[in-house]
């Protein structure tokens, strides 16, 4: 196994492991906020919580990003061929 | 273990090849149709408990239309409706044994993204011609003409990516417990899976209604 796989693999590890950090913390944040409103106003939940599912999947693509990334690298990798 | 960026070719038709995911899509289409014919051949004023079920349905897509877009759900029902069925039903296919979801291929994934590519064109003339789709993407200031152009694109690509990202981790996941861990425990994984591939249909469904909904979106003043 030559470097280049090696550095790909560490690399594919810390871009999930650190790419999941920013979205996971995000996500707590929306969530926390669309509790706050739900509790605040019960009769409007039904678009907060389907304006929270929009967000939410707009944050995890970040994460999903990274993911595919890692997979690019550990499946695909341009330099390894 | 098997590059997800990969297909596996099942046949060949000629020269052309087909992968499993495709077949896989074909079948789907057929089953959903035949539903589709059968239950709409015994269409009744007073439904059947069939009838129903397919009508809470139809009556759920139109409140997410109308409650998105802000529009009479008609002219959009058929499209959001078959997209949130197919991917639905992509999504949980996995559950039939030895079946792997067409979704966690990319491929897929890029026809349904581009079918919503071409949708919010297809919708946004339709609503008010050429002129007035195009005059959308200068909408808040001329400036914003690039970044409008390039988003339109990138949203399509964030769509596909995230379809497939989701539905073929899930996948993975499962290979990955019930390789480790053997039979029966990675059960609960695919309950999460189940939800998992609900919550992205919806997903997907919804983002289509909020993109055409930005195209047909005229400015009032």
């Amino acid at each position: 196994m030559n470097w280049i796989a090696i550095v790909s693999i560490i690399a594919a590890a810390v871009a999930v492991s650190f790419g999941a950090i920013g979205p996971a913390f995000a996500e707590g944040r929306a969530v926390a906020a669309a509790m706050d409103a739900i509790a605040r106003q019960p009769e409007a939940a039904n678009t907060i919580s389907r304006t929270l599912f929009v967000g939410l999947a707009m944050i995890e693509t970040m994460a999903i990003y990274c993911l595919v990334i890692a997979l690019l690298l550990l499946f695909a990798n341009p330099l390894l061929k | 273990m098997n590059s997800p960026l990969d297909s596996s070719v099942l046949f060949t038709v000629g020269p052309v090849p087909i992968s499993t995911s495709v077949a896989t899509v074909w079948a789907i289409m057929v089953i959903l149709s035949i539903v589709a014919v059968v239950v709409r051949r015994g269409l009744a004023l007073v439904p059947s408990t069939t009838q129903a079920l397919f009508e809470l349905v139809v009556d759920a897509v139109d409140s997410q239309i109308r409650a998105t877009m802000r529009v009479d759900p008609a002219p959009y029902r058929a499209f959001i409706g078959s997209l949130f069925v197919f991917i639905l039903v992509c999504n949980w296919s996995a559950l039939v044994p030895g079946m792997e979801p067409p979704t966690a291929n990319l491929a897929t994934d890029a026809a349904l993204a581009l079918l919503v590519f071409v949708a919010v064109i297809w919708f946004g003339v339709r609503a008010g011609g050429v002129r007035d789709f195009l005059a959308t993407f200068a909408s808040p200031s001329p400036v914003m003409i690039p970044l409008n152009f390039i988003e339109s694109l990138t949203r399509t690509f964030s769509l596909l990516v995230r379809l497939f990202g989701n539905v073929m981790s899930g996948v993975y996941v499962i290979g990955i417990v019930l390789s480790l861990a053997g039979l029966l425990v990675p059960i609960p994984l695919m309950a999460l899976e189940l939800l998992t591939g609900a919550v992205q249909a919806y997903i997907f469904a919804v983002l289509a209604m909020v993109f055409i909904a930005g195209a047909i979106e005229r400015d009032k003043t």
